[in-house]
């Protein structure tokens, strides 16, 4: 995984919730494939074909917060959004996140200054998110240790089997 | 300085004397679940890695539960999947048909989940097992699986924010509305990331059952867990159910919360969550009367025993208005039989309503009453996010079981006084 990401950003609101995320109808499949296409369809049903590989959803509090369906961050990462930004997330969306291996960082940037179709410069590791076109810069909660740890041995599933194996 | 009730919870399942909040844990977990739709997930990631045993058949179980019974060649395919992978575990708890049931509510009801344990479930609302004075949490299918791999999970210790309910409740006004009422004050991310503890007398008085909606929707507040302190009612509901022995567990008095809210309930009205956010709520008398097309009673919030009593009270020789489809669910297979003992099914029927198995289905939007464009749902589950329970054009408000039964009589959101 890349620590610095480039990309354009696509700005959500408040308490985007995981039903909106991905709906239940949708839940009798965990392909990817399949659940990319109805992504944030209760936002907005043609969002899905208008973000690109390598996009950046921006978000303000509470984002994922609801279900532990880990086919919200799924269908968010097969869409190929490289991260998610916002301003605090919901906490089981937090887990399913990084055990799938999308990063997402916290930052509190100040309100209008990320618009929709903004180039935004990312740095994981530094926790600083660059408004290219602005050249503003915003502050991010550093990705903590132990998720820097999974993101680098590919996810849970493997960091757990590497530890049991040490052991 | 003493210790939290979450935090003694996790320091013993992490053979530690003491933690504090915000450090990481690795913890034992007593029990865990899946269901139809985490489960898929979880099993497909151990065959991945081609994990062949578990860490303990006996502290796992699986509920076909959402979109069950099958309500496709899919699902059914996937259901048959479920069943396969549970027989070769070793897995003898395979809730599905006639023993199905929802597995937050199975956990507590079935004695999986004790005072003093730590229950991580493959489902947001697992946090209904903190009723028992568990540490009860949710999470996605990865996590699950390595619970299932080596019996331990990872935690960031919570702190803990203490709501105490004082004076004694109205008529009319349930756990659901203490938590509701809670919900609205504090908003969905009111307690992220922390533990909500609930205590007082108001709790006290509440019946177990009723305890149970306000740790289900702590998860609605953003928390990682809720938890109520076990008293002598707790354990009364515990003994005859628990499957294995058990220590409760007690907070010091010189804990250290993050917060006290206290929160004087004698004047509170029944609560209305409207859409689309279960904090965006009123009071049941400011609502006004908003007509309705669905009233959906069940959940893992209100499908318990005490819940279809309530209905039934009310529905007992009155119709359902006539634009209205009432659907009852009760949660377990248990709660159905009692049910039926009780002629609770029939009032429902003679009611005008539809008395159905228990399944997560209309709470979840997945089968068995999901919404059209443009209709309205009185519900008594715990999401009213946009398209939760189908259409995103259509509208859920939740409310207690008996307001949903007042309602369906009506046609519109009202009380039971107005019947």
């Amino acid at each position: 995984m890349a620590n610095v990401l480039t990309g354009r950003a696509w700005v959500l609101g408040e308490h985007i919730d995981t039903d909106v995320i991905i709906p239940a109808k949708y839940l009798i499949t965990f392909d990817p494939h399949r659940l990319a296409p109805y992504c944030f369809e209760g936002l907005d049903p043609s969002l899905a074909s208008k973000i690109q590989p390598g996009d950046i959803i921006v978000a303000g509090h509470n984002f994922g917060c609801g279900s532990s369906r880990e086919h919200a961050p799924i269908a968010i990462k097969a869409l190929g959004v490289s991260c998610v930004i916002a301003r605090s997330f919901g906490q089981i969306f937090y887990r399913n996140a990084f055990n799938r291996g999308l990063p997402l960082l916290e930052s509190d940037y100040p309100a209008g200054s990320i618009r929709t179709g903004s180039r935004l410069r990312v740095d994981l590791d530094g926790g600083r998110v660059e408004n290219e076109a602005t050249g503003e810069v915003f502050e991010a909660m550093p990705i903590p240790a132990f998720m820097q740890e999974l993101l680098a041995s590919g996810g849970l599933i493997p960091y757990v089997l590497q530890q049991m194996a040490r052991n | 300085m003493g210790m939290t009730l979450t935090e003694k919870i996790l320091a013993g399942r992490a053979d530690r004397d003491r933690v504090r909040p915000m450090e990481t844990l690795s913890v034992r977990v007593d029990q865990t679940y899946a269901d139809d739709l985490g489960g898929p997930i979880t099993f497909q990631i151990l065959e991945e890695h081609g994990v062949r045993r578990i860490f303990d058949p006996d502290r796992f179980f699986v509920s076909a539960m959402v979109n069950a019974p099958s309500k496709s060649i899919e699902v059914a395919n996937t259901i048959g999947k479920m069943r396969e992978f549970c027989e070769r575990m070793g897995v003898e708890r395979f809730y599905e048909g006639g023993n199905a049931g929802i597995h937050n509510c199975l956990a507590v009801e079935e004695g999986l989940v004790l005072p003093g344990e730590l229950l991580a479930g493959g489902n947001s609302h697992a946090c209904t097992g903190g009723g028992v004075g568990a540490f009860a949490t949710g999470m996605g299918s990865t996590d699950i699986a390595a619970i299932l791999i080596t019996g331990r999970t990872w935690l960031r210790v919570p702190e803990t924010i203490r709501y105490i309910y004082k004076g004694e409740l109205p008529r009319w006004v349930t756990g659901k509305d203490l938590i509701l009422f809670t919900i609205g004050k504090f908003g969905v991310d009111g307690a992220q990331g922390k533990a909500m503890e609930f205590a007082g007398e108001a709790i006290a008085r509440l019946p177990m059952e009723e305890r149970f909606a306000l740790p289900n929707m702590a998860v609605e507040a953003g928390a990682a867990n809720g938890i109520i302190e076990p008293d002598e009612k707790t354990l009364e509901y515990v003994r005859p159910r628990a499957r294995r022995p058990f220590t409760p567990v007690y907070g010091d008095p010189d804990a250290d919360y993050a917060a006290l809210h206290e929160l004087d309930v004698s004047g509170l009205e029944p609560v209305v969550a409207m859409p689309h956010l279960p904090s965006n709520t009123k009071f049941l008398s400011e609502v006004g009367g908003v007509a309705v097309d669905q009233v959906y009673i069940g959940s893992c919030t209100n499908g318990w025993m005490t819940d279809m009593r309530a209905a039934a009270e009310i529905l007992k020789g009155r119709k359902v208005a006539k634009r209205v489809r009432l659907i009852v669910i009760p949660s377990t297979t248990q709660i159905y039989r009692q049910c039926l003992r009780e002629g609770i099914a029939e009032i429902i029927l003679d009611a005008g309503g539809i008395f159905s198995p228990p399944t997560c289905g209309p709470c979840i939007g997945a089968h068995m009453g999901v919404l059209a464009d443009g209709m309205r749902s009185v519900s008594t589950s715990n999401r009213n996010f946009v398209g939760r329970q189908g259409s995103a054009k259509a509208e859920i408000y939740l409310v207690n079981p008996s307001v949903a039964a007042a309602t369906a009589v009506l046609g519109r959101l009202g009380s039971p006084d107005e019947l």
